[in-house]
């Protein structure tokens, strides 16, 4: 047990990046602020390749209160990987809306290292100091567009919302903290097995760390902040929202499930599959009937957080395996929709009903055979990510008898097929309704636009690596 | 050289590669020619494997090529291998043989068209997803190109974008599709699940060892087969999910040849055929699957009955005889329902082709009532046309009546079948005669009710080859399977490896005598006369000649009067109360009220429902807040109880 | 004697009169407020759990909570201001542009 600072230097160098960032943003001229976003892009950079060295890397940190495992090391890189794409469609992003780059970026390395945090953690004091992290500067980035209503209204209930529902979370932690008579992961597991978790206290802490958990992961019904915050939010950080944020809660709210509280598995996995099964279809029901393309991807999202609980309630590595792959899938797909829409969305946002996207297929195809490969993808349909995605996470929940909740979930998906198809005929088979106005694709956007639609594409044909390092994340 | 069979995958891949990307800027001439040269190319590789495979002994004829292991996790994994045995061997020729004639079919009927890159790269992409699909060595290979035929057959109907009944026509064939492809795949779930493995070779052989006999009522291998043979009613059309084929015929005519008729609806034939293992063990599936192939057959046939759109006709019929096909796999038939497949591909694409010319014709004038007098203006369609005709209501000796004949002989004859499929079937020979002859002598014969003039000839070579050589083929496919009385059933011994795991039920053993099949044969080729001769007395009879008969010889005038009024009491009776039924009961009923209703219904339920989802989201913040006190007080409720 | 039970009491009256106050007020400080309850309230389980389990683990994460609610004030705040610019509002049931 000792500090070992080498453990979290990728989350070191992104914090001393985002502060230099901070210390720059006076000094620098204001016609070269733009260079800040370059700048995090390669701090970000950076931090993959130290994370991508680290890989492989065991044992506890900083007193215990993180430990080094594959899981942590894998959903650093996802998180890196996530908000280096965020980063890069945000330069042009801020640009175009003539917004100051100043806090911009300094903000998003910090709810990197937030997210990063949460994956490493071993320790409930050091989740929460991470989700806080990630959260307060996720508050601050919704409200970016200072002048936009709709945009202080995403920031405000966000974080009204956010903070509410933090103090279950808290109340759930202390009560955990009182049971178990420790904070770190590893005390509290212990503890369990000795007889705790079938005390009041214990399953009460448990059930409002999962209403505090569910809340930030979107599933029903705590999902209702989710489409507002998520359409009144600048496209990119509507994107960090949906994935890197995301992705961050579900991984730590697996690992907690699986490795600090598998005695009370019985009771979380009824929670769960409820909430899951509540998640799928209010989430691909409520999408039917949406005209605003964020908000549909919102209620996407919303949709596929409940897919990805699946494997999660399977309890087995073969369950964490599928949400593993289904996150990168999914991280892949959903930050390629949100590139998209933000190329198209064009000054001010003013171009995100579905009604605007009539007819761009011949108009644009990098954008609307890219759009349509991420919706392909999001449908799950072979050769795209998403098809393994579901195939791995539904056949680790048949593996796990959940048989039930597998055909509700294909069925769910089934539904959910209509709205994603109705944006590719829309593009595809409907004349434009007014004259097009030039859509100017800049080369970062069409960088990451590029990648991840290769990405979604190689997952979709060889999806063996990934899977394989999804595996040996999740212990197989 | 065998061995590299599955090289026949890259030149349609290529073909789509190079129109998708290039297409756009190159003319038209170089397009149409890339796209069929594609195929040409892959039709002629496959005949010189065909060549060297046909030397082999049967023993040998189960290659497989595994090209890379795709996924490998734990105890995952999957190849992504090929097969190639004379089941894939034989699907493969079909698909790339009439695939071909197609191809150039279309550069003719699709001249002129804008967006012609499009199609013909969406066209190479089917056959390069049809050919995946049949030569897939493992389930989930097979899943990936069944998907992918799916994915073309919709951008293919939906082509004719600025036509919005197009493109809901195609979103009515994906979400169809969607529901069978589901159970599909909860069906390949259930058997890794169950045995480990998705590889044809192994798991077969597995089964075999682990359920040497069939065995009735609800075991893991009926729930799989139940499981697949739901997703191969979506993808052939059969009851409960028939409804989308018929609509799918708003994409262009050469498209509907080649996916509604010849190739990708017979996947859900090949899926089951290709099951044959798992299906043989499982008899009371099998039982389904022949009353499902029976009453669909019989329903589509009714229906067709009294289409008036030339193209819903020739699609009710391949709904039709897609049930025949079922049938013939439920009374365990598995060689028989290919060999149908088979023959089918021929005459169905012809009659296809057939009415594509008419259209072109006609500017695509669709009823049949105001076409007529076509026979002189379109010589080579309408013979080519009577040969698809007379394969198809099964007249000997044409293809179609060895096929047909022998799955009905099979129904009657098979350990599994019953009398009664077998009159069934007899009465959808009658009925598939009646409406071809309809179709025949609607378009061809009569006064013109087109207003496009008498003159007027066929489209081009491009049109009339691919027509002569696919009427040459229906007429001599059935020669591969003769029956027992008439010498030797090449297809049978042919397809003998296929089935080396399945549970011999004692099939194709004959168990009566060479005179009864002789007979059961006589039967269904006087039917199907019948049915001809009757539409031939409704619908061809020259409405002038009554008048001058009656003119010249007054004595039958009387007669010919009475007869006259015998005809129309039967049409007015029989036909219009058939007519009233099908329209009535079996469209209006089933058709629209049931399937449409269901899928329309569940549609508007699911809106409703959706504005109920969406009124969760009042924008009101405290209402949110509300939402989220509730879960919180959900969860507690339930630990409570928990806790007790 | 006063045990740890009463200060659980306490604390879950405390959170229930913040929750209570986040569902009825309308006010976005106030209800902000209310939130700073709810976190306060968590605080004194805290530190009853800290002492009774003779545990310092407790009392620090007491001291994070202060920090994180304090950056979570600076942030609300000006969260607020930058709407109230914008909608010269904090009437919360008025600010309700999205919905659906």
């Amino acid at each position: 047990m000792d500090l070992n600072y080498a453990a979290l230097l990728p989350e070191i160098l992104l914090a001393v990046a985002g502060i230099l960032l901070m210390l720059a943003i006076p000094v620098l001229p204001s016609r070269q602020q733009v260079r800040l976003g370059y700048a995090a892009s390669l701090a970000l950079a950076a931090a993959l390749v130290t994370a991508l060295l680290q890989w492989g890397d065991h044992g506890p940190a900083f007193f215990g209160m993180v430990s080094m495992d594959a899981l942590g090391g894998a959903a650093r890189i996802l998180f890196l990987v996530s908000s280096a794409a965020v980063a890069l469609i945000s330069v042009s992003y801020l640009k175009r809306e003539r917004l100051r780059h100043g806090e911009y970026f300094p903000l998003l390395l910090m709810a990197t290292v937030g997210m990063s945090l949460m994956a490493v953690s071993a320790d409930l004091i050091m989740t929460f100091l991470g989700l806080e992290i990630l959260s307060i500067s996720s508050y601050v980035l919704a409200g970016y567009r200072r002048g936009d209503p709709r945009s202080n209204e995403s920031a405000l209930k966000y974080f009204l919302l956010g903070a509410f529902s933090t103090a279950f979370m808290l109340y759930g932690i202390a009560l955990l903290y009182g049971a178990a008579g420790s904070t770190k992961y590893a005390g509290i597991a212990e503890a369990a097995t000795q007889g705790q978790a079938e005390t009041a206290t214990f399953l009460l802490g448990l059930g409002l760390l999962l209403v505090g958990f569910g809340f930030k992961a979107a599933l029903a019904p705590l999902h209702v902040w989710t489409p507002d915050v998520y359409q009144g939010a600048p496209v990119p950080i509507t994107a960090h929202l949906a994935v890197g944020s995301k992705a961050a809660v579900l991984i730590t709210l697996l690992r907690l499930l699986h490795q600090v509280f598998p005695a009370s598995a019985d009771q979380w996995q009824t929670l769960l599959w409820i909430a899951s099964a509540a998640t799928m279809i209010i989430g691909n029901v409520a999408a039917l009937t949406q005209t605003d393309v964020k908000r549909l991807l919102a209620y996407s999202s919303i949709a596929h957080a409940g897919y990805i609980l699946l494997g999660v309630i399977a309890n087995s590595p073969r369950g964490a395996q599928g949400v593993l792959f289904y996150l990168a899938a999914y991280s892949l797909m959903t930050l390629g929709a949100f590139a998209v829409v933000q190329v198209f969305a064009r000054r001010e946002e003013r171009f995100t009903k579905l009604e605007d996207f009539r007819g761009i297929g011949y108009r644009h195809p990098l954008l609307s055979v890219s759009l349509t490969i991420f919706l392909l993808s999001l449908i799950g349909i072979p050769p795209t990510a998403g098809f393994y995605g579901k195939l791995f996470l539904f056949s680790a929940a048949v593996e796990a008898d959940l048989v039930a909740l597998v055909i509700l979930a294909v069925l769910a998906s089934a539904v959910g097929l209509y709205y994603y198809l109705q944006l590719i005929v829309l593009m595809f088979m409907k004349e434009a309704a007014s004259p097009p106005e030039p859509v100017p694709v800049p080369l970062a956007a069409r960088i990451v636009i590029l990648l991840m639609a290769a990405g979604t594409l190689y997952l979709g044909v060889y999806p063996a690596q990934v899977l394989s390092i999804a595996g040996e994340a999740a212990g197989l | 050289m065998i061995e590299y069979f599955w090289l026949a995958l890259v030149p349609p891949l290529a073909g789509f590669l190079f129109n998708g990307l290039a297409g756009k800027r190159l003319p038209a001439r170089i397009v149409s020619g890339a796209g069929c040269a594609a195929i040409g190319a892959s039709f002629l590789f496959l005949l010189a494997v065909f060549a060297e495979f046909i030397r082999l002994p049967a023993s040998e004829q189960q290659i497989v090529h595994r090209l890379f292991t795709w996924i490998q996790a734990g105890t995952f994994t999957a190849e992504c291998s090929f097969l190639l045995d004379p089941l894939s061997m034989i699907m493969l020729l079909v698909i790339t043989g009439v695939g071909f004639l197609i191809h150039v079919y279309s550069t003719a009927y699709m001249k002129g068209e804008s967006g012609l890159y499009r199609y013909f790269a969406y066209l190479n992409l089917f056959i390069f997803m049809m050919s995946l699909l049949v030569m897939a060595g493992n389930y989930l290979l097979l899943f990936v190109g069944w998907e992918g035929v799916g994915l073309c057959s919709y951008l293919l109907i939906g082509y004719y974008i600025e036509r919005r009944s197009a493109g809901d026509a195609a979103k009515k064939a994906f979400v169809v599709n969607r529901v069978g492809d589901a159970c599909f795949l909860l069906g390949v779930f259930l058997i890794f699940k169950t045995f480990g493995t998705l590889e044809f070779g192994s798991l077969f052989e597995t089964v075999s060892r682990t359920h040497p006999q069939p065995e009735g009522g609800f075991t893991v291998l009926a729930a799989i087969t139940l499981l697949l043979f739901l997703g191969a009613t979506g993808k052939s059309a059969q009851i409960p999910l028939q409804v989308w084929l018929p609509d799918a015929m708003e994409g262009p005519t050469p498209v509907s040849a080649l996916i509604h008729a010849a190739t990708m609806v017979t996947a859900g034939v090949y899926l089951v055929v290709r099951s044959a293992a798992l299906y043989s063990r499982a008899p009371d599936v099998l039982l389904l699957v022949a009353v499902v192939g029976v009453l669909t057959a019989l329903l589509a046939a009714l229906t067709a009955l009294v289409q008036r759109d030339i193209k819903k006709v020739l699609a009710y019929s391949t709904i039709s005889q897609l049930g025949y096909m079922f049938m013939a796999l439920g009374v365990g038939a598995f060689s028989t329902g290919i060999f149908h497949l088979f023959t089918h591909a021929f005459f169905k694409a012809l009659l296809f082709l057939g009415a594509g010319s008419v259209l072109l014709r006609l500017h695509h004038e669709l009823d049949l009532f105001r076409m007529g007098g076509l026979k002189n203006s379109l010589r080579v369609t309408c013979w080519t046309m009577w040969v698809g005709t007379a394969a198809l209501a099964g007249i000997v000796p044409l293809s179609g009546f060895f096929s047909k004949d022998e799955i009905l002989w099979r129904a009657l004859d098979s350990p599994l079948g019953h009398p009664v499929f077998w009159v069934a079937g007899l009465v959808v020979a009658g009925l598939t005669a009646f409406y071809m002859c309809r179709l025949m002598f609607l378009a061809f014969y009569g006064s013109p009710a087109h207003g496009h003039g008498e003159s007027g000839s066929e489209a081009g070579t491009a049109v009339t080859a691919p027509l002569t050589l696919l009427a040459g083929a229906a007429a001599v496919a059935g020669l591969i399977g003769l029956p027992a009385y008439l010498g030797d059933h090449r297809l049978d011994r042919f397809l003998e490896p296929v089935f080396r795991y399945s549970y011999d039920h004692g099939v194709s053993a004959s168990h009566a005598s060479h005179s009864l099949e002789l007979l059961a044969a006589g039967a269904a080729l006087a039917i199907s006369l019948l049915g001809g001769a009757l539409a031939y007395r409704l619908y061809a009879r020259d409405r002038s000649l009554p008048r001058r008969l009656a003119d010249r010889f007054p004595a039958i005038h009387g007669t010919l009067q009475r007869q006259f009024r015998i005809d129309e009491a039967y049409s007015l009776f029989v036909v219009g109360g058939l007519k009233a039924l099908s329209r009535r009961v079996l469209w209006r009923v089933v058709d629209v009220g049931v399937v449409d209703g269901a899928v329309n219904g569940t549609a508007s339920l699911f809106r409703r429902w959706s504005g109920v989802a969406a009124r969760m989201q009042s924008g009101n913040t405290r209402t949110y807040a509300a939402w989220i006190v509730t879960g919180a007080a959900l969860v507690f409720l339930y630990l409570l109880s928990v806790i007790g | 004697m006063i045990g740890p039970n009463h200060y659980l009491f306490l604390s879950a009256i405390v959170f229930t009169i913040g929750a209570v106050g986040v569902l009825t007020r309308r006010n976005v400080i106030i209800i902000f407020m209310s939130i700073e309850l709810m976190l306060n309230a968590v605080n004194l389980n805290l530190i009853a759990f800290s002492a009774h389990l003779q545990d310092l683990a407790g009392q620090v994460f007491v001291v994070f909570v202060i920090t994180v609610a304090a950056a979570e004030a600076a942030v609300g705040l000006g969260i607020v201001i930058a709407l109230f610019r914008n909608r010269e509002t904090i009437n919360m049931d008025e600010i309700d542009l999205m919905r659906g």
